[in-house]
């Protein structure tokens, strides 16, 4: 094969590969479509199901019936079922969720109000989840079948089959009550929480924004404990998964080459092995970090932390339905989201998924 | 007695091991019998069965083991301290905690029997009808499948218990909708592998139809999958059934409820921990269980889904 061959060879596999991407990006983004569209679907049906009428809850059971009919026809509820559909996912893209009955707010100026903190929360404990998760997963495989794989596989059971709220709890209790070694629910003593203007929303950074040292390791001492507790459940997801990754590469004909080369054997795991296991590993974490953000519901309740989690289960237990929706379409959209980006990450970073 | 069991149990060992077994009913015990052996010698898994099988157990004699009715409220007897009569304490309204557990074991497993008797055969119809049909049958199915599989699941039985209104009937309801598309995925996958099989197009010739087709052919073929994923996912249900007791939308007072009991405790947190600790501990050892009981089976039963 001539050079010349072989150039012009490389280019057009390499522009039936571009296509070939773009292709699934397109599809990718087809379905990404379809999926939300199916959400809203979802969200809109629970909305019509729901036994309580919506126009008697604006008006009051006293309206007269000419009140009770000009109202009803303002909210759109005289339309068939498939116009309100339309009619609502055009207010969901306008991102008109209805006004909350609890805050008297617009449902989406609630969710940006709270949706930081459930950022902070769930990326913290992603950031913690991978930093003990991957080596412990590296190290179960190094010593498959060893004492150190089996502790790290009891730790992950036991966090697959942990209910949150319940280690939460535990948690507070020895961790708070008992030993006193961090702070109690909510995001700051109720004494500092006055004196921080919200800026980005994340506490740890508007802290340091203001260069206040004391309310900063106020803010680290109220969140280092459901962090830490929701990074177990991505920690035991993550070294499972890295576990098996590794064992996968480690019984490539690659790595018995780099032995055979004299490489060192640290090299060979955190180098060579490792490297190629990042690929999949970042859908790994994608999808860890898009079950935190679900994941903080349960964490957000027991720690009275202010998110999106905690103003979705409080506007349930008050029948609160537009809150109710807007915070399940909006989680519902992130995960979605989050899902579909670690796909495509994937098919970007690893040659392979491109064929 | 004894004598005679041992004289009997050569006989079944070589029955259940036979090279040349006799009718299909025995080649099918043979397997088991090797299954059986495998499984016994994870001793994870084994520590998972009896766990299962004690919850099992607990359910059918909770009237006899539960030493005090568990609704019995006593209000003398508020927040006792573990001791002799009452081996866990009792509650704040002093029901004693133990036998309040023991009943509580059967709203566990209720949810998860409800839960799996429902959502299983949905997954199980959807799979193998898109698997077996093919085409835009297939598209269709497989979408929504998969719509429902990106959504978080806490959060839309969450949405589905707000709608129907909190309660157990309810809450199985919302945690069978968000649990069916796994099964569904997986009866497809298989169904698939075996749809152009000989055995397949020798019953088709027989003039068998679709439906009896997907029903006595293909269904079969998919059960031993679809029981490692059920086994495995049942300690996710129960999580999400106590999540949702704890929340106040599942099992509602007075009923013994574990999630519900984690969350009756939370305000005696401090001085009375164990109100809260001992029930969270209960459906922690249960889900593990789950979990132990369905690493073993996926070992036993699906070599390739193992690590």
């Amino acid at each position: 094969m001539t050079a010349a061959t072989r150039k012009s060879r490389d280019g057009r596999t390499r522009a039936r590969l571009f296509s070939r991407t773009g292709g699934s990006l397109v599809r990718i983004l087809f379905s990404l479509i379809i999926t939300f569209v199916g959400l809203l679907l979802v969200t809109f049906l629970i909305g019509r199901v729901l036994p309580i009428d919506p126009v008697l809850a604006a008006v009051g059971d006293r309206a007269p019936q000419e009140v009770y009919n000009r109202v009803r026809e303002e909210m759109g509820l005289n339309l068939p079922l498939w116009q309100q559909f339309f009619v609502y996912i055009g207010n969901v893209l306008q991102g008109d969720f209805g006004r909350s009955v609890l805050t008297a707010n617009p449902v989406l100026e609630d969710i940006k109000r709270v949706f930081p903190a459930t950022l902070e929360l769930a990326t913290l404990a992603t950031i913690i989840g991978v930093f003990l998760g991957v080596p412990a997963g590296v190290f179960a495989a190094i010593n498959k079948g060893k004492w150190p794989d089996h502790i790290v596989r009891i730790i992950g059971l036991a966090g697959y089959s942990m209910p949150i709220f319940w280690l939460g709890l535990m948690g507070l209790l020895v961790f708070y009550l008992k030993l006193d070694w961090v702070a109690g629910p909510g995001r700051l003593d109720a004494f500092y929480i006055d004196f921080i203007e919200p800026t980005t929303g994340l506490m740890l950074i508007d802290t340091l924004i203001e260069g206040d040292m004391d309310l900063f390791w106020n803010a680290v001492s109220h969140i280092i404990l459901p962090a830490s507790i929701l990074a177990y459940f991505s920690l035991a997801y993550i070294a499972r998964m890295t576990r098996s990754f590794m064992l996968e590469q480690l019984s490539q004909e690659y790595i018995l080459t780099a032995r055979v080369k004299g490489i060192s054997e640290t090299r060979i795991i955190w180098r060579h092995a490792l490297g190629n296991v990042m690929v999949p590993l970042v859908t790994v974490i994608a999808l860890s970090y898009a079950n935190l953000l679900e994941g903080s519901v349960l964490t957000e309740i027991i720690f009275a932390w202010p998110g999106l989690g905690l103003y979705i289960t409080n506007s349930l237990l008050k029948a609160d339905m537009n809150a109710v929706l807007g915070g399940t379409v909006v989680v519902g959209a992130v995960f979605i989201g989050v899902n579909m980006l670690s796909d495509v990450l994937y098919r970007l970073l690893d040659p392979r998924a491109r064929r | 007695m004894n004598i005679s069991s041992n004289a009997v149990k050569p006989g079944l060992k070589q029955w259940l091991t036979s090279d040349t077994p006799q009718s299909r009913w025995q080649a099918k015990c043979g397997r088991a019998w090797l299954g059986w052996l495998k499984f016994t010698e994870n001793r994870l898994a084994m520590i998972g069965l009896s766990i299962v099988l004690a919850l099992i157990l607990v359910t059918i004699f909770a009237p006899l083991l539960a030493p005090y009715d568990p609704l019995a409220a006593d209000l003398t007897n508020r927040i006792q301290s573990p001791s002799a009569e009452h081996w866990f304490g009792t509650d704040q309204l002093g029901r004693d905690i133990l036998s309040r557990l023991i009943y509580g074991a059967q709203y566990t497993l209720m949810i998860v029997a409800l839960v799996v008797i429902t959502a299983a055969p949905v997954g199980l119809l959807v799979g193998t009808a898109a698997g077996f049909f093919g085409g835009w049958i297939d598209a269709t199915l497989m979408r929504i499948t998969d719509i429902f599989l990106a959504f978080p699941k806490l959060i839309l039985a969450l949405a589905f218990v707000s709608a129907l209104g909190p309660g157990i009937e309810n809450a199985v309801l919302a945690i069978a909708l968000t649990a069916w598309p796994p099964y569904a995925r997986i009866a497809r996958a298989e169904t698939i592998t075996v749809r152009k099989s000989d055995y397949i197009e020798a019953a088709r010739l027989q003039g068998v139809s679709n439906m009896g087709l997907i029903l006595g052919h293909i269904t079969p073929m998919c059960i031993s999958s679809l029981v490692v994923r059920v086994t495995l996912d049942m300690a996710g249900m129960i999580l999400i059934a106590a999540g949702l007791g704890f929340l106040g939308l599942g099992a509602q007072p007075p009923m013994p409820e574990w999630g519900a009991m984690v969350s009756e405790g939370r305000q005696f947190l401090l001085e009375q921990w164990w109100v809260s600790t001992v029930p969270g501990l209960a459906i922690f050892i249960v889900s593990l269980g789950f979990n132990l009981l369905g690493d073993g089976l996926r070992d036993v039963l699906d070599p390739r889904g193992g690590d």
